[in-house]
């Protein structure tokens, strides 16, 4: 058994094509350096580091970086 | 194309962040309230010797006037922000900014991967990216640094846990992709079943071995209810799991006809 058939149909499968790396970089480092930053400010943000002075983003996002999983307090 | 599958992405966690929300603020609320009560309870009962008996192994060392919360962190009525807000609205925004963050994460991660892990099709490739994120998010974390209460956790090793936490979640990430690279090495002399058994094996040995290196870390009070860590711990789990369902199911429907998929679902109808 290939990967083939997962994608059995009445017609042969075709190769899914692949997306040229070149046309990818520069979305996957601008783009991702957005997502993960959003990330860093639920989930880090006044907890072990801290770009803004005070406690106020980390007291406000505080329930959900807990249940999602990030260290806290 | 790119930019399509990204705003499907942010589209699919966007989705997944209401309910994300939603068994966050059913399930998740009670049991963080019990935490603040607990925490509250046994600050007032000692102020100043609460947390102290907690057994990392490396890290903080015991401080005088150590508290459960960093400087300026509270919840209770001097608290910056209310109750209200974090369990409300701050909980929401949160949510919502993670899971649309995650999902704008997972376009891309699919956008790499399309075409290039065997030939699968963009929906079973989605759903098999998302149980990868669902694994490397909250299986492995929640087997060496599971998700902890308010009250659980002391406030000076805060930069050391979240440090273990990212250096896991790295090494899992890329022990992940390093199995899915073994995979397609193996398929050719194994056939594809086999060498996807064979490459899962390794990545579960090599992240056993990951997480018997990294410290353990064990904050939890003594008197600490065993039972609501329980709860608390399983909510955060089912958070994870409703979370990477729906971007891998939403995501993968989405992202078929952007990779033109469409096109062959539909002559398969009229040949098929
Ligand atoms: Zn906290």
């Amino acid at each position: 058994m290939t990967d083939a058939a997962y994608s059995t149909g009445a017609l042969p499968a075709i190769e899914p094509v692949s997306i040229p790396l070149k046309a990818l970089l520069p979305w996957a480092i601008f783009a991702g350096l957005v997502f993960v930053l959003a990330i860093y400010f639920v989930g880090v943000e006044e907890g072990a580091l801290s770009l803004i002075s005070g406690t106020s983003v980390h007291e406000f996002v505080h329930d959900g970086r807990h249940l999602l999983g990030f260290p806290c307090h | 194309m790119i930019a399509q599958l990204l705003a499907r992405g942010l589209i699919a966690g966007l989705v997944a962040g209401l309910l994300a929300f939603g068994i966050a603020r059913v399930f998740g609320e009670p049991q963080v309230n019990l935490a603040i009560a607990f925490e509250e309870a046994s600050e007032a009962a000692a102020p100043h010797e609460h947390a102290h008996d907690h057994d990392h192994v490396a890290g903080a060392q015991e401080t005088e006037g150590q508290s459960a919360a960093p400087a300026g962190h509270s919840h209770g009525e001097e608290a910056l922000v209310s109750r209200d807000t974090q369990a409300g609205l701050g909980l929401f925004v949160g949510v919502m900014v993670y899971a649309t963050a995650v999902g704008g994460l997972f376009a891309l991660a699919f956008a790499f991967c399309y075409g290039r892990v065997g030939a699968l099709s963009a929906r079973p490739l989605a759903a098999l990216l998302a149980l990868g994120a669902f694994i490397a998010f909250c299986v492995v974390p929640a087997i060496k640094y599971p998700p902890n209460p308010p009250a659980v956790g002391v406030g000076e090793t805060i930069a050391w846990r979240t440090e273990l936490h990212f250096i896991l979640l790295f090494f899992t990430l890329v022990l992940i992709g390093l199995a899915a690279w073994l995979r397609g090495r193996l398929a050719a002399s194994l056939g594809g079943w086999n060498a996807g058994i064979v490459a899962v094996a390794a990545l579960v040995v090599a992240i056993g071995i990951v997480t018997a290196l990294l410290p353990a870390v064990n904050e939890v009070p003594d008197d600490f209810s065993a039972t609501l860590l329980w709860r608390f711990r399983m909510t955060a789990m089912g958070i994870q799991l409703g979370l990477w369902s729906v971007i891998g199911l939403v995501f993968g429907a989405l992202a078929a006809p952007v990779v033109g998929e469409r096109r062959r679902a539909a002559a398969r109808a009229v040949f098929g």
